[in-house]
């Protein structure tokens, strides 16, 4: 490198030991750094759901046909969703039990919308590794509390979608969702 | 092999020093592109444009997985995948552009390249191993650009893979069996995309392979320089760190400036409109013309209009590989002892014409295929060989080339003794 002593290569030092150079360095380096993380950003961020993914983000239904003990199965962005049309029994049971009891206190009020405590709507997700609990299909395994059973890891689920017993640490995700008539209902 | 006076890498951070220890990977990148390696002090911009290629290898890596993670190649959905990257994926639209015209980015940095070496007579011994690996380098480059220009299946896509493929079916007794198997069926179907697509993935890596080949044989005698002059004495060098990445950071900064306008204030400019049309095997685009980066040698397939003992197809499809693999022979073509362009006159004006030629058979590329443009293709054709073939052999015969300086340093300064670093204790001469 130049020292200062050669003429030919001399660099203006100034008093305080900075150079000219030392500044243009920093200023280059800055640029080039910033505009490298700024190209970081459509890199990552193109990985994340496109729009037409997101535009699959509503789905509605019609459970009109809906009886007493039946369940439906539809499809909430992608993941099952399961729609149950409790009975009266299905209720007691529900409310027979303190909230405060359990692992993930919620009532089923808590749980259902004002007006249609018998409707319940929970993502078919189970909260513990993501499979895909049994019940809402006829003859299926409700488990130990009359609900829904993962048969992974053996998670039990209660009437109102609870978590009772098993490794799953809490209830049933309740999606977002509401009626747009008695019996229309919209989740997303 | 390097200069006796590199300098040597001496980790002293302890991690470095294990590193070193262990697997001397930094040592690798300080002996290649840092202040292990000296480099000629008088190196022009025209020798940024390796930098500027290995970049582009880059961009065109990078963009091209994310393209593939949102690409399906399937002739029933490819068209519908671009579209969907340009409108639902997230910057899509910025990334597809950033392929496309990085591709064409990628041509026109390795063209200044190439006529870089053209004119400074980079291919001369020492140096031909280094010139045949990058004549490798340009052809993987054309069939990798090709297959990539098929994959959005567009007009201008499937016609480009038709007439293409067409050309190895002028190949005499074997030609139509091998273009129905490179195709996987009579015309380009789902099996030709999917071949393509694949291809079009490995092949850049293969670049990337040949690529170092390339580097590893330039470190051997050093990076060629304008005068042509071989590297006699330490003052002839500056290490590669910080003078040469400083310079081809500067050079990296204008080559992005003149990128992205085109990335973002006319991405369409270097396309073809047919292209955004779906493909349609019964209908061929009026006026189908290859991507610009190939126009000179679609000139030189299109010159041959006249059957001649073999059939003009035929002829046209051998000048056409004929044009690039002359390049090959190049290092034992032109004879003469004196490497830089700088000093010799004769050469100089031939290299120009052979720009002017080039030039010419650029336009006529992507002019329509009808008269005048047949005719001058033609004769930009003939010259093109008649350069390489006759001119370049005896040029070295007649020409008297001016005086070289006796070394880099006087180049530059005037005299070896005006240099700091005169008497350098490494001093090879």
């Amino acid at each position: 490198m130049a020292t200062t002593t050669d003429t030919a290569n001399s660099e203006v030092v100034a008093e305080d030991g900075v150079r000219r150079r030392d500044f243009i360095e920093i200023a280059a380096v800055s640029v080039a750094a910033t505009g490298g993380l700024i190209t970081i950003l459509p890199l990552v961020s193109q990985m994340a759901p496109s729009k037409d993914v997101l535009a699959e983000s509503t789905t509605e239904l019609d459970i009109s046909a809906l009886e007493p003990g039946q369940s439906i199965k539809a499809v909430f962005r992608k993941q099952p969703v399961f729609v149950r049309n409790l009975t009266p029994a299905e209720i007691d049971a529900a409310n027979a039990v303190d909230p405060g009891d359990l692992r993930d206190s919620q009532s089923l009020a808590d749980r259902t919308i004002e007006g249609h405590e018998n409707i319940l709507v929970v993502m078919g997700v189970c909260t513990h590794l993501g499979c895909v609990p049994l019940g809402a299909a006829e003859g299926e395994n409700k488990g130990e509390f009359g609900g829904y059973f993962c048969p992974c890891h053996g998670s039990h689920y209660d009437t109102a979608a609870r978590i009772r017993k098993g490794p799953a640490p809490s209830n049933l995700e309740v999606p977002d969702y509401s009626f747009t008539s008695d019996t229309t209902i919209v989740i997303g | 092999m390097s200069f006796p006076w590199a300098k040597q890498y001496e980790p002293t951070n302890p991690v470095m020093k294990f590193m070193d220890e262990k697997l001397p990977l930094p040592r690798l990148v300080y002996n290649a592109v840092g202040a292990g390696y000296p480099v000629p002090r008088n190196l022009s911009y025209m020798w940024n444009f390796g930098v500027l290629a290995g970049f582009c290898l880059v961009l065109q890596i990078v963009t091209g997985v994310v393209l593939a993670m949102h690409y399906a190649a399937n002739s029933g959905v490819a068209f519908d995948s671009i579209e969907h990257i340009m409108r639902d994926v997230n910057w899509g639209w910025a990334i597809r552009y950033a392929h496309a015209n990085g591709a064409s980015a990628f041509f026109a940095v390795i063209y200044l390249h190439i006529f870089r070496g053209f004119y400074y007579s980079s291919y001369k011994a020492p140096r031909e191993m280094i010139w045949l690996l990058g004549v490798v380098i340009y052809l993987l480059m054309m069939a990798t650009g090709f297959m990539g220009y098929v994959l959005p299946w567009g007009q201008m896509s499937f016609w480009g893979a038709k007439v293409i493929t067409g050309l190895f079916g002028a190949i005499p007794v074997v030609g139509e069996p091998l273009q129905v198997w490179l195709l996987g069926g009579y015309a380009p179907d789902n099996a030709a995309l999917n071949r393509f697509f694949s291809l079009h993935f490995m092949l850049p890596f293969v670049i990337a392979g040949v690529v170092i080949l390339h580097i590893w044989a330039l470190h051997i005698p050093g990076s060629s320089n304008p005068t042509g002059v071989e590297v006699k004495s330490e003052s002839d060098t500056v290490p590669f760190h910080p003078y040469y990445t400083a310079k081809d950071g500067f050079g990296l900064g204008v080559f992005l400036l003149i990128y992205c306008a085109f990335l973002f204030f006319m991405p369409n400019a270097l396309g073809h409109p047919d292209n955004y049309i779906p493909a349609n095997p019964l209908s061929t685009p009026a006026h189908i013309v290859p991507e610009w980066y190939y126009w000179p040698f679609y000139a030189i397939l299109r010159a041959f209009t006249f059957d001649f003992i073999l059939p003009a197809k035929l002829w046209g499809v051998l000048a056409m590989f004929a044009a690039i693999l002359v390049w090959f022979f190049l290092p034992w073509l032109d004879k003469s002892p004196v490497r830089s362009g700088n000093y010799r006159p004769l050469f100089r004006k031939f290299f120009w014409v052979l720009v002017a030629d080039m030039a010419l058979l650029f336009y006529l590329g992507g002019a329509p295929a009808e008269e005048p443009y047949v005719m001058i293709s033609q004769i930009a054709t003939a010259y093109y060989f008649l350069h390489f073939l006759v001119i370049l052999p005896l040029l070295s015969s007649f020409e008297r080339p001016d005086p070289l300086p006796f070394s880099i340093t006087e180049a530059v300064l005037g005299s070896d003794d005006k240099a700091a670093l005169k008497d350098g204790a490494g001093s090879a001469a």
